[in-house]
């Protein structure tokens, strides 16, 4: 299992060379991996549909208690084939449809790498683990929105998209952290079996608000749904991924995932299933007044992310059972879908609705399985999308409270629903031809029809014979979404009931709908001008604060005055071990002003007179002569204290700084009084409490040991290891040897520079 | 001796960083070594200043006799001095060319040079 996630990053990161050497072949090359990590997922059927969870790990960071860990049943096991099966149509996919693109190389590498991030994010058992592919996600999928980086769109959205994930993420991390608390391990297989003391935790609320929160914009809930139709800035293959199998699904599989341990409870169910109700009816009726071939897509997904979520919500055996098939059932005809989105671009240069018509005998075998995925989306009987309807409606009858307006949004949805399949599977196939922008030659190569052929024929395989998928996956995925075995069951016929009237009224009002699109959509440009209020506006409004306010303290912060930053950090300083020293109650000890002899007086006495006199002079020449003694008495201070090496090496620097100063400063103008006394007074102030900090700091430390030194470590070897009688200069040369290196070098260095800048003056003056 | 380095020490932070909060450059380079005097001072008083016993081994001997100063301290303002004055050294040439560009010493004109 390790491998088989490692594996797709290591092809990723050979794949622009694969991609040199195969040319043309590449995406069939590139393709093999996901198909073998197909049937090696499909290894596992057998075991998970008989009920099994398997539970696979990896030591990670041992000292954390972190490891590397898979859980694989029916959830993940659903995904993990949908992410496998559909990523290899995609690779071959784009193989053809990018072809000759120079970037082709680097799309490889960024669809395989996210590819890697989604298996791992299903996959993982470990909260950690899969917060990290969680976020890989979230940064592959940036990369592939902004695919076309010299397009200044694609950068905007790709940037949208990764800010409202990301932020969204942080959330979820926070989440996580309190679920592991909540649930006392970061093993979700631990986790999924505490189910009630998660749920009885004083955290539960928080946790689940914020791992909402994560899900919500990953899954493009609504008032988070403005991204996923912006992220079609990016190519047609991925917007086929990431709506069909991936990226938006993985806050759908978080939701699904979680359900044992966080669901049940009153706000789960009012929140999911009213936040998903009201995004499944913004989605469809987004898509059906929409014309763009993506965006009519887009926003069908987010119909299907909300139908998801408010399934999950709902939470009765029925309800999970047909958020599985829906989920089956829409990753198979989106991802046809989508991909004959991309052949009508591709052949047709068609991105609009409104610029096709009559392309059936064009591009007969597109036209067919198009329509096939139509019909599945639209919920025709006998396809498989009929199957998931039925459920779906008779889940959300039975709902046990908010009924009415569950009742109420879903039969909406289904009519629009059905008006949204037939502007995809009647519009651009029947009627009068229209001239598209390229003229179709013929149909779209193989590569390309490949994955629209088997991913619509699925959809009529399953929907002919549901037992195959239910027996197969649907059911061991519904069971571990609620935790216990389910005893419901996939059938195309339920007899003559509520879901099929409500279905058959659909297909007709849907039908009368579509006949008046042009009419209905006239009517509806209003929505237009409301939604320039909606949350994208906010979204903007944030990043423009976001900007004003970086402005705002860069102004402030950086300003430019080198004064102002010396001031912030020594108020920084002084405030932080100012509070620190209150917090731990640091005392003084007693002041010994006793041992003083008289020469030591003498000394300090020279070396404040110094100090101060070098501070006040008006006289270049008197405060480098003032710096000098200074330097001196400090050495001999040194000397004084048993530091005669110390002691040397300051009078050898100081003699040194005296002629270099001497040299130097006189080639600049004398002092003049730049100052006002307020601010003098002001700067003096700020000195002295700091300064006062640390004596203060010295004192408190003079009796403190919390610890021994390490310096009887290099008394002790000095002879036996280093050789050497003189302790400071075998540390030096010894112990500390890289120390000393760093030393050399950073000498040679400002020795390097400044014979560069007094070279370059010479030059200057020939 | 160390109650009373404590107030010199404090009083040298004091002064560097008075000088640092002048407009005039020269005073900017004087308050640079002020300050790094400061901060050598500060590790060789906290260490414990011992008078008289040099960190040295006599021949024959593994270990000192007695109590000895701490050696690591020692080498560390060692270490410090040296990089200090290649700081500063830098520093003042630095300043030196960037007065014969600018033709000023005050900074706050000196910031303003480039617009």
């Amino acid at each position: 299992m390790l491998y088989a996630i490692l594996s797709t990053f290591l092809l990723a990161a050979a794949a622009p060379a694969v991609h040199r050497l195969t040319g043309r072949a590449s995406g069939w090359v590139l393709g093999l991996l996901p198909a073998a990590l197909f049937v090696y997922f499909l290894s596992f059927l057998p075991a998970v549909s008989s009920g099994e969870s398997i539970v696979l790990a990896w030591p990670w960071l041992p000292g954390l208690d972190i490891q590397l860990s898979f859980l694989v049943d029916g959830l993940s096991l659903l995904f993990a084939l949908l992410i496998s099966g559909i990523g290899f149509f995609i690779v071959t996919y784009a193989g053809r449809y990018l072809e000759g693109d120079r970037d082709l190389g680097r799309f490889y590498v960024i669809i395989l790498a996210f590819m890697g991030s989604m298996l791992g994010l299903v996959l993982a058992d470990n909260l950690v683990a899969m917060f990290v592919f969680w976020e890989l996600t979230s940064i592959t999928s940036y990369l592939l929105i902004g695919y076309n980086h010299e397009n200044a769109d694609a950068r905007k959205y790709a940037l949208q998209g990764l800010f409202v994930t990301v932020g969204g993420g942080l959330a979820l991390l926070a989440g996580i952290i309190m679920l592991a608390m909540a649930g006392g391990s970061w093993e979700l297989s631990e986790i999924l079996n505490n189910g009630d003391v998660v749920r009885e935790h004083a955290l539960y609320l928080p946790l689940l608000l914020l791992i909402l929160i994560g899900a919500f914009t990953k899954s493009a809930q609504v008032p988070f749904h403005f991204w996923l139709p912006r992220a079609m800035a990016a190519p047609t293959p991925v917007s086929a991924y990431l709506h069909s199998a991936t990226m938006v699904k993985a806050g759908v599989y978080l939701l699904a995932r979680l359900n044992p341990s966080l669901g049940g409870t009153d706000i789960w169910f009012t929140t999911l299933a009213l936040f998903g109700a009201v995004t499944m009816f913004t989605g469809v009726f987004l898509a059906f007044r929409s014309t763009g071939v993506k965006k009519v897509l887009a926003y069908s997904t987010v119909m299907a992310l909300g139908t998801l979520t408010m399934l999950i919500g709902i939470g009765t055996e029925t309800a999970l059972l047909a958020a599985m098939a829906f989920l089956l059932a829409h990753s198979l005809y989106k991802g046809a879908l989508f991909m004959v989105a991309g052949i009508l671009d591709h052949e047709a240069g068609a991105k609009d609705f409104l610029q096709t018509g009559g392309l059936r005998s064009a591009l007969p075998v597109t036209a067919a399985f198009a329509i096939l995925a139509a019909l599945s989306l639209g919920g025709v009987i006998p396809l498989f999308g009929f199957v998931a309807k039925e459920l779906m409606l008779e889940a959300v009858l039975d709902a046990p409270s908010l009924g009415g307006i569950l009742a109420l949004l879903a039969v909406l949805t289904a009519i629009l629903g059905v008006a949204v399949a037939a502007i995809v599977g009647i519009r651009p196939w029947f009627g009068p031809k229209v001239d598209t922008p390229k003229t179709p030659h013929h149909d779209a190569p193989v590569a390309m029809l490949a994955g629209p052929a088997v991913l619509a024929s699925l959809g009529l395989i399953f929907g002919l014979g549901p037992g195959l998928a239910d027996e197969g996956l649907i059911n061991a995925a519904a069971a571990s979404v609620q935790g216990a075995p389910v005893d419901g069951y996939l059938a195309l016929w339920h007899g003559i009931n509520w879901p099929l009237a409500i279905s058959a009224f659909s297909l007709v009002a849907g039908g009368v709908l579509y006949w008046r699109w042009e009419q209905a959509r006239r009517a509806l440009a209003w929505v237009d001008r409301a939604a320039e209020y909606g949350p994208e506006k906010g979204y903007f409004k944030m990043m423009d604060g976001l900007v004003a306010l970086s402005e705002w303290q860069t102004r402030v912060l950086q300003n430019g005055y080198l004064r102002y930053y010396v001031i912030v950090i020594v108020a920084m300083t002084a405030g932080l071990v100012g509070v620190t020293a209150q917090l731990f109650d640091v005392g003084v000890g007693g002041l010994d002003w006793a041992a003083l002899k008289i020469h030591e007086v003498a000394i300090l006495a020279i070396l404040v007179a110094s100090m101060l006199f070098a501070v006040l002079t008006r006289s270049r020449l008197g405060a480098v002569a003032a710096l000098g003694s200074l330097g001196f008495t400090v050495a001999l201070v040194y000397v004084l204290y048993s530091a005669a090496d110390v002691g040397i090496t300051q009078v050898l620097v100081e003699t040194l700084t005296v002629i270099l100063l001497v040299l130097v400063l006189f080639r600049l103008p004398g002092f003049l009084n730049l100052s006002s006394t307020a601010l003098r007074v002001r700067d003096a102030g700020i000195a002295l409490v700091m300064g006062g900090m640390i004596t203060l700091l010295i004192l408190s430390t003079l009796d403190a040991r919390l610890f021994p030194s390490i310096s009887q470590y290099f008394i002790d070897e000095s002879v036996p290891s280093g050789y050497g009688r003189n302790i400071v200069n075998v540390v030096l040369v010894d112990f500390r040897a890289l120390d000393t290196l760093g030393e050399i070098f950073v000498l040679a260095l400002a020795a390097i520079g400044v014979y560069a800048m007094l070279r370059f003056r010479a030059e200057d003056r020939r | 001796m160390e109650v009373v380095m404590a107030f010199v020490v404090g009083g040298l932070y004091a002064a560097a960083i008075y000088m640092m909060l002048r407009r005039s450059i020269v005073k900017l380079v004087i308050g640079l070594v002020l300050l790094s005097n400061a901060a050598n001072l500060l590790i060789f008083t906290v260490a414990g200043m011992t008078s008289g016993a040099p960190p040295l081994i006599a021949p024959g001997d593994t270990v000192p006799e007695g109590v000895s100063a701490d050696p690591l301290a020692q080498a560390v303002v060692l270490t410090a001095i040296v990089i200090g004055f290649g700081v500063l050294a830098f520093a003042v040439v630095l300043i030196h060319r960037a007065y014969e560009v600018v033709q000023a010493d005050d900074m706050d004109q000196m910031k303003d040079t480039d617009r």
